[in-house]
C-alpha cells in the first residue's frame, strides 16, 4: 500500500453513543468518500443529530471510533460509571481515548449548520459570516488591536463580502441576522460554514421548514458549492424528495441502529425503512 | 459621511474638552466638588468599560470587579508612597525590610524612570492583576452565568480578606490601610489615562478577536462550532478586563489618596454594575455617560435632599441626611422601566448628529411612527 491512497473523507467505525441508560446510536457504522453526497435518514429520535454531534466533537462516543480523512479524532470505550451501565454492543477494540473540542475539529476542516438555527442573531449578517474566519487569522490579540494586521483584516472582509456576493445579500448585509427571512437565515448559516473553509460540510437538516419550490433551489444549491468548493457533504434531511435527489448514498437510522444502507433507489425499495417509515402491521 | 469629518469633529472636541479642564485647573479653589465629581467619575468609566467588556460583549457575568482594583490600588499605592513617608504610614506595624529595601533601591533610578513613576505603578497593578486573572481565570470560566458571577465574587472577598489580614500587617498596614499616597500631578492626567484605557479596549473590540468575544455571548455552541476556542477567548477577555480595572483602582487610589481594604468591598463592585446596566450593556458609549451621570447625581445634583428645606415657611417633610439616597434609588428605577436596555442600549456615539442627513431622516420616520400607534 503506498502512503499516496487517497483517504476516506470520513469513516465512523462502531460508533455508539449512550447517554444515562439511553442508547441513542448504537455500535453504527459508515463511510464517506471524497467528493460524495452521503445523507443519514430516519424517523424522529432515531440518532440522526447524536450522529453530527459525535463527529463535530460535541459529544464524545461511548465506544467507538471516528476517523476523518484517515486521522482518528475521537474514540472511546465506556469508562468508570459506563462500565456498568454500558448497553449498547460491545464490538471492536478502542483502548486509548481520543477526543477533540468542536473548535478544533471545525480547524481540521469540518463544518456545520445546525437543525434549529444558530446565528449569531444581534450581530449583522456581515459579521456572522466574518466571525467564521477568526479562526483562521494570524495576528495575536495585541496585533489585531493596534490593527497591525490590517492588511489580513482587508483580505478577509473582501473574502466575506465575496461569500455574500454569491447568495445575493451584500444589499443585507449590515441587517442583524435575525431581521432576514426564515429561508435566508438557513442560507447564512451554509455560508458561515463556508467561510469556515471546510473539505467536509455537515447540513443537519438544511430544507426544514422549506415549501417545495424553496426545497428545490437548495438542492441545486448544495450541488453548487459542492462543485465550487470541492466539498465533501454530510446531510441529514426529512424531505426525501431532496435526500433522493442529490445523494450519491443513504444510510437510514431506526431507535439508534442502521437498518439500511445504499443509493436512492436500493432504499427507497428496502422493506425494512418502509416499515421504520409507515409502520408494519401487527397481524 | 466624509472620512475627514469624524476626525476634525473629535479634535475640536477633545481640544475644547482640555481647554475647559484647564480653565478649572486654574481656578481650583472655587471648583473643588467639580473637579473632584469629574476625576471619580473618569476613573469609574474605565471600570465600567472594563466590566462591559467582560459582562456585555463577551457574555461573562463576573463580580469581581472590586477584588481586582483592590490588586490594582495596593500595588500602586506600595509603589508610590513617597519613600521618606513609609515609616510614618507604618507607625503602628512597621514595614516589611525587603519593601523598605527595594523602594530605597528604586530612589536610585535615573529621574526618567522618576517622571513616568505613577504611570508605571498604574501599568503594574495591572500587570499583577492580569496574572491573577489568568490564574483564576482557567478553572473559574469553565463555569457559566450565575455560578461565574459567584465563583468571582468570592475571589474578590478573599482578596479583601487578604488585604485586611494581621499576618500581612507589614505589607498592607492592615486593617489602618495605606495613606500619603501622591495625587495626580494634574487634573488631565487621569482624564488622559482613561482615554488611553478606554481606547485600547474599543479598540480590541472592532478587531476580530471582539468580534468572536461577541459571538461567544451570543451563542456559545454555534461560537465553539466556528472554531473559536471558547477557554481561550473568555481567558483573553477575562484578563484584559482585569488589566484595565486595575489600572482603574490604582487611579482611584491616587484620586483618594489614601485607601484600605474596606474600600474594596462588593458594594462597589455593584455600584460599577449599575453604571454598565444605566449606561446600556454592551455600549461603551453608555458606560461612559453612566459614570459620569451616576457619580454626578448621587454625590452632587442631589445634594440638597440631604438638607432641611423651608419654602415659605413651610418646612418639607423628609428633607433630611439620607433622602438623597431614597430619591436616587427612585430615579435608577425610573431609568429602568423606561429605558429598560439602558440609556444607549447596545448603541455607540458617532459625529453622526451633525449631519444634516440625520435630522431629515429622524423628522421622515416621526409620522410613521405616529400612525403605528
Amino acid at each position: 500500500m503506498s502512503n499516496k491512497m487517497e483517504y476516506r473523507a470520513l469513516e465512523l467505525e462502531n460508533v455508539t453513543m449512550q447517554f444515562g441508560g439511553v442508547v441513542a446510536v448504537d455500535s453504527f457504522s459508515m463511510h464517506i468518500e471524497k467528493d460524495e453526497i452521503v445523507a443519514l435518514i430516519g424517523p424522529n429520535g432515531a440518532g440522526k443529530t447524536t450522529v453530527f454531534n459525535v463527529v463535530s466533537g460535541v459529544y464524545a462516543p461511548t465506544n467507538g471510533c471516528v476517523r476523518l480523512r484517515g486521522k482518528t479524532i475521537a474514540q472511546g470505550h465506556p469508562t468508570g460509571k459506563m462500565r456498568s451501565l454500558y448497553a449498547g454492543s460491545q464490538l471492536g477494540e478502542y483502548e486509548k481515548l481520543i477526543s477533540h473540542t468542536p473548535d478544533q475539529i471545525t480547524q481540521m476542516g469540518v463544518a456545520r449548520t445546525f437543525q434549529n438555527i444558530r446565528l449569531f442573531k444581534n450581530l449583522t449578517v456581515f459579521e456572522n459570516v466574518l466571525i467564521a474566519k477568526h479562526m483562521r487569522l494570524k495576528a495575536g490579540m495585541l496585533s489585531a488591536t493596534f490593527m497591525l494586521n490590517h492588511q489580513e483584516e482587508k483580505r478577509i472582509r473582501h473574502e466575506t463580502l465575496d461569500l455574500l456576493e454569491m447568495l445575493h445579500m451584500t444589499d443585507v448585509k449590515d441587517e442583524p441576522a435575525s431581521s432576514l427571512p426564515y429561508g435566508k437565515q438557513r442560507y447564512l448559516e451554509i455560508i458561515r460554514a463556508l467561510a469556515t473553509q471546510p473539505r467536509l460540510l455537515l447540513l443537519d437538516e438544511p430544507a426544514a421548514g422549506m415549501n417545495p419550490q424553496e426545497t428545490e433551489d437548495l438542492s441545486d444549491f448544495i450541488r453548487q458549492i459542492k462543485e465550487q468548493f470541492s466539498l465533501t457533504v454530510f446531510l441529514i434531511e426529512h424531505h426525501m424528495n431532496l435526500v433522493m435527489d442529490i445523494s450519491d448514498r443513504i444510510y437510514v437510522l431506526d431507535f439508534g441502529k442502521l437498518i439500511a444502507e445504499g443509493t436512492p433507489r436500493e432504499v427507497q425499495s428496502n422493506p425494512d425503512v418502509i416499515a421504520a417509515y409507515l409502520g408494519v402491521d401487527e397481524e | 459621511m466624509k472620512k475627514g469629518i469624524p476626525w476634525i469633529a473629535t479634535l475640536i472636541a477633545s481640544t475644547l474638552l482640555i481647554a475647559w479642564l484647564t480653565s478649572l485647573e486654574a481656578n481650583k479653589a472655587n471648583h473643588g466638588m467639580l473637579i473632584s465629581i469629574l476625576q471619580k467619575s473618569v476613573i469609574l468609566a474605565v471600570v465600567a468599560c472594563a466590566m462591559n467588556l467582560l459582562n456585555g460583549f463577551t457574555g461573562l457575568f463576573s463580580l469581581g470587579q472590586a477584588g481586582f482594583m483592590a490588586i490594582g490600588a495596593y500595588v500602586t499605592a506600595l509603589l508610590t508612597i513617597p519613600t521618606k513617608n513609609l515609616d510614618g504610614v507604618y507607625y503602628m506595624n512597621g514595614i516589611a525590610p525587603s519593601i523598605k529595601a527595594f523602594r530605597q533601591w528604586l530612589d536610585t533610578a535615573p529621574s526618567w524612570v522618576a517622571a513616568s513613576y505613577p504611570y508605571l505603578a498604574l501599568l503594574i497593578g495591572g500587570l499583577v492583576a492580569a496574572a491573577f486573572a489568568a490564574l483564576i481565570g482557567f478553572p473559574v470560566l469553565r463555569l457559566k452565568s450565575d455560578y461565574l458571577a459567584i465563583a468571582t465574587l468570592g475571589f474578590s472577598e478573599i482578596i479583601r480578606a487578604i488585604l485586611a489580614s494581621p499576618q500581612l500587617d507589614t505589607v498592607t498596614n492592615g486593617s489602618y490601610g495605606l495613606n500619603k499616597i501622591p495625587g495626580f500631578a494634574s487634573i488631565l492626567s487621569p482624564f488622559l489615562i482613561a482615554a488611553v484605557c478606554i481606547a485600547i479596549m474599543v479598540l480590541l473590540l472592532r478587531s476580530s478577536y471582539g468580534r468572536a468575544f461577541k459571538a461567544i455571548r451570543e451563542d456559545e455552541v454555534a461560537a465553539e462550532a466556528m472554531g473559536i476556542n471558547l477557554l481561550k477567548h473568555k481567558a483573553m477577555s477575562f484578563v484584559t478586563s482585569s488589566f484595565f480595572t486595575a489600572i482603574a483602582g490604582g487611579m482611584l487610589a491616587m484620586f483618594m489618596r489614601s485607601i484600605e481594604a474596606k474600600t474594596f468591598s462588593i458594594s462597589l463592585t455593584y455600584d460599577i454594575l449599575l453604571i454598565v446596566v444605566i449606561g446600556g450593556i454592551g455600549s461603551m458609549t453608555g458606560s461612559i455617560l453612566g459614570a459620569f451621570l451616576m457619580t454626578a447625581s448621587k454625590e452632587w445634583w442631589l445634594r440638597f435632599f440631604d438638607q432641611p428645606l423651608t419654602l415659605w415657611g413651610w418646612e418639607v417633610p423628609f428633607f433630611r441626611t439620607g433622602l438623597r439616597m431614597v430619591i436616587f434609588s427612585l430615579l435608577l428605577m425610573v431609568v429602568v422601566l423606561f429605558y429598560s436596555r439602558g440609556l444607549m442600549g447596545s448603541r455607540e456615539f458617532n459625529w453622526n448628529f451633525l449631519l444634516p442627513e440625520t435630522w431629515k431622516s429622524l423628522l421622515k420616520r416621526l409620522p410613521n411612527r405616529r400612525k403605528k400607534a
